[in-house]
């Protein structure tokens, strides 16, 4: 990009004074030069050039540093279970990362120029860029928290999910045993009598907490003295546990409490024949049923475990949360160079097609994206080199436990190195790995440059 | 009937850019309202519950933070070590380009192919040899250890960008100022400075913002009392969770100034990080 600034850059005309003061005039040009680069060019040998040489010694010779190796500290980064899943990570980095923020930018830089608060909505994406990769990190360690509670992303799932599946109310209910209901294999309790129309039924759990019961819970006793009609079935569930002691098992005490809001079916020769749910007494009714034997089912969904939403930072999806992360912060940048492309199209061109009657989709296969291939193809290299290096955003997002899952190659380097592993003739040899993977961009600069000096 | 369809789809464009503008806009906010509430109400509960109870709402932690010497410290340490470093940067890099574009001297051409191979050295590689280097010299777990390091892999770029722009200069500007007679540290100061004022502060922006942002080189050169606001968060992520109510106002506080920066000098801003991404 910079280099479309570098036009024809000559050499000074050097001014030609004769004799043996034009040569000292020379060659006092030339030390004045030197001191204008000597400090650049100090500090570039001694902590960048240096550095590159003494790490490529220096991953030939084994952790202690005094015995040479050879090639022996690559093949171990082949070998070792880490490394090769810190390769392997990259990897994925660099082939999803890049395409999808080359893909979202340009779909947005479109989109955009058709708003009149365009500028306004590329200021507000491309605002991440300024913000570091711990505050990022921190962020989204908080947008992925697990609990429900804390993280956001959660929170939604959880709220999502509730909303189409419901939720269960009562996951640590249970029945005694013996007290006449069996536990099904999917987890319902079935009465094991069958009731007839105009019978009752009292199903009794226990397991849940007074803490817990619903806040318009109130007793069942009332409820479960009721007789049935001779059409219908009535019953109570209710927690056979009554507070400070003294209740009987299997029996409605009197200060025992109904379960509002369970499910009921009721149920004849293995088919549901109706359903309903208990009122705040814990009493349900079925009627208009034909006479015959039914058994009465608390289905499994009312004891279904809460859902906990997804496991954002765990080992499987640890990867794609924090590449997550990383748009976040870089579909400005992809967007607002796009932009820059696109502003440089030509409009007579778009504009001929739209008279052709092409439509917008048309327009946007056939003519934006091919015309645009070039700066795509710089915004993609552009953000494969800094993908390739990315380091905070996995050390900060990624808990100590999953850390492992989530490495990449410039965060096993860092571990190898200093974070307890201390090899530091692997570590160097990551080094150089990560150095050899950006020769490609190293070529590419210079002869672009080259290009644009002739 | 395409007047109105033109018009639905602007709709529906409008409304996706809205949406994905909200999506962008959540994590800051939930940011900065994590801030302000206190760690109980975060262990009852998340960000989003202020909407309906707003008085949890309070500068209580942004306060304590200010108590928090480790805290201010590492403030103070972030902003001793990226402003030098600019400086350093922008001065070295001006001389050099300076040289490289328009004055003469002995292996001209290739040194300049070295400096643009090495725009994409990754700092990685360096981390090691110059921390025993450091070690050596003593200046390893000092914030001049610190700065010199991100000097130095701040130079590449640097120098590219300055040269670039410098040598657009028009060779008669400079030739008739040497007829003049102004020695060549005059024509930098004079004429070649402040002609070159918009790229250096392109890059003065860029350099700023990339070391008040650094936290891998912070990591291994500084020691607990030169550590920068990045390092000193950093070491306190390990009790994620219990602790938001200092993470929090802590990123919130390291962000605040490149957000600043990033506003007051907009054009700059983003000139400098798009010439920067070929780093």
């Amino acid at each position: 990009m910079t280099a479309t600034l570098v036009k024809e850059a000559s050499p000074p005309a050097p001014a030609q004074p004769d004799g043996a003061r034009g040569r000292r005039l020379r060659r006092r040009g030339r030390v004045i030069a030197l001191l204008f680069v000597l400090p650049a060019l100090l500090l570039l040998g001694a902590l960048v050039v240096y550095p590159v040489l003494f790490s490529v010694g220096r991953s030939l010779f084994d952790a202690s540093g005094n015995e040479f190796v050879g090639g022996e500290n690559y093949a171990e980064m082949f070998r070792d279970p880490t490394t090769l899943k810190a390769i392997r990570n990259t990897a994925i980095w660099v082939v999803v990362a890049p395409t999808l923020l080359t893909g979202l930018g340009l779909i947005l830089a479109v989109l955009v120029e058709k708003v009149r608060w365009a500028t306004a909505f590329k200021l507000l994406l491309f605002m991440p860029m300024a913000v570091s990769f711990l505050a990022a990190g921190i962020i989204f360690r908080l947008a992925y928290d697990q609990d429900p509670d804390k993280g956001v992303l959660n929170a939604a799932a959880v709220t999502v999910h509730d909303a189409f599946k419901g939720t269960s109310s009562y996951p640590a209910a249970r029945a005694r045993d013996g007290a006449g209901l069996t536990k099904e294999a999917d987890g319902s309790y079935v009465t094991g009598a069958g009731v007839s129309p105009g019978g009752t039924a009292a199903l009794g759990l226990v397991g849940v907490a007074p803490k817990d019961l619903p806040g318009d819970a109130e007793p069942a006793h009332a409820a479960a003295s009721r007789t049935a009609g001779a059409d219908e079935v009535r019953g109570v569930v209710y927690l056979d546990f009554t507070p400070g002691g003294g209740g009987e098992p299997g029996v409605v005490d009197r200060r025992e409490s109904g379960l509002p809001g369970m499910k009921v079916e009721a149920v004849r020769d293995g088919r549901t024949v109706a359903s309903t749910t208990t009122a705040a007494d814990g009493s349900f009714r079925f009627t208009g049923l034909e006479s015959g034997s039914y058994a009465v089912r608390l289905p499994a969904a009312n004891f279904a475990p809460p859902y906990e939403g997804i496991s954002w930072l765990g080992p499987a999806l640890v990867t794609p949360a924090i590449i997550g992360a990383y748009l976040w912060i870089w579909t400005g940048f992809a967007m607002v160079l796009i932009g820059a492309g696109l502003s440089t199209l030509p409009r007579d061109a778009l504009e001929a097609a739209r008279m052709d009657g092409a439509n917008e989709w048309q327009i946007f296969r056939r003519i934006t994206v091919p015309l645009l291939a070039p700066v795509l193809t710089v915004v993609f290299v552009t953000l494969v080199i800094n993908v390739m290096k990315v380091f905070d955003l996995v050390y900060i997002i990624a808990p100590g436990p999953v850390q492992e899952d989530a490495t990449v190659l410039a965060t096993q380097m860092w571990l190898v190195s200093f974070g307890g592993g201390n090899n530091q003739g692997l570590g160097s040899a990551l080094g150089v790995l990560l150095l050899l993977l950006v020769i490609p961009a190293m070529v590419f600069n210079v002869r672009r440059f080259r290009r644009s000096q002739r | 009937m395409n007047a109105v369809r033109r018009g639905l789809s602007s709709a529906v464009v409008q409304a996706f850019l809205v949406v994905i503008g909200l999506v962008w806009m959540t994590p800051l906010a939930g940011l900065f309202l994590s801030s302000l509430r206190s760690a109980e109400d975060t262990a009852e509960g998340g960000w989003w519950t202020v909407f309906t109870s707003p008085g949890q709402l309070s500068f209580d932690n942004y306060a304590a933070l200010l108590e928090n010497t480790g805290i201010t410290q590492a403030f103070w340490n972030t902003v001793l070590i990226s402003v030098p470093t600019t400086v350093l940067v922008v001065v070295v890099a001006a001389l050099a380009g300076y040289a490289f574009a328009w004055l003469d001297f002995p292996g001209r051409e290739p040194i300049f192919l070295v400096v643009v191979a090495l725009l994409v050295v990754p700092v990685q590689i360096g981390l090691l040899p110059v921390a025993k280097l450091f070690g050596q010299l003593g200046l390893f777990g000092t914030i001049p250890g610190v700065v010199l390091f991100h000097v130095a892999y701040g130079l590449p770029f640097a120098v590219f960008l300055l040269r670039n722009y410098f040598a657009e200069m028009p060779k008669e500007m400079l030739e008739a100022a040497r007829m003049d007679g102004g020695s060549e540290w005059r024509i930098f100061t004079r004429l070649v400075l402040p002609v070159g004022r918009p790229a250096i502060a392109s890059l003065a922006i860029f350099q700023f913002l990339w070391v008040w942002n650094d936290m891998l080189v912070a990591l291994l050169f500084a020691d607990s009392s030169s550590q920068p606001l990045t390092v000193q968060l950093q070491s306190q992520i390990r009790q994620f969770g219990s602790n938001i109510d200092v993470l929090a106002p802590g990123a919130f506080l390291s962000l605040v100034v490149p957000v600043i920066v990033f506003f007051a000098f907009q054009r700059h801003f983003v000139q400098g990080v798009m010439a920067g991404s070929v780093k």
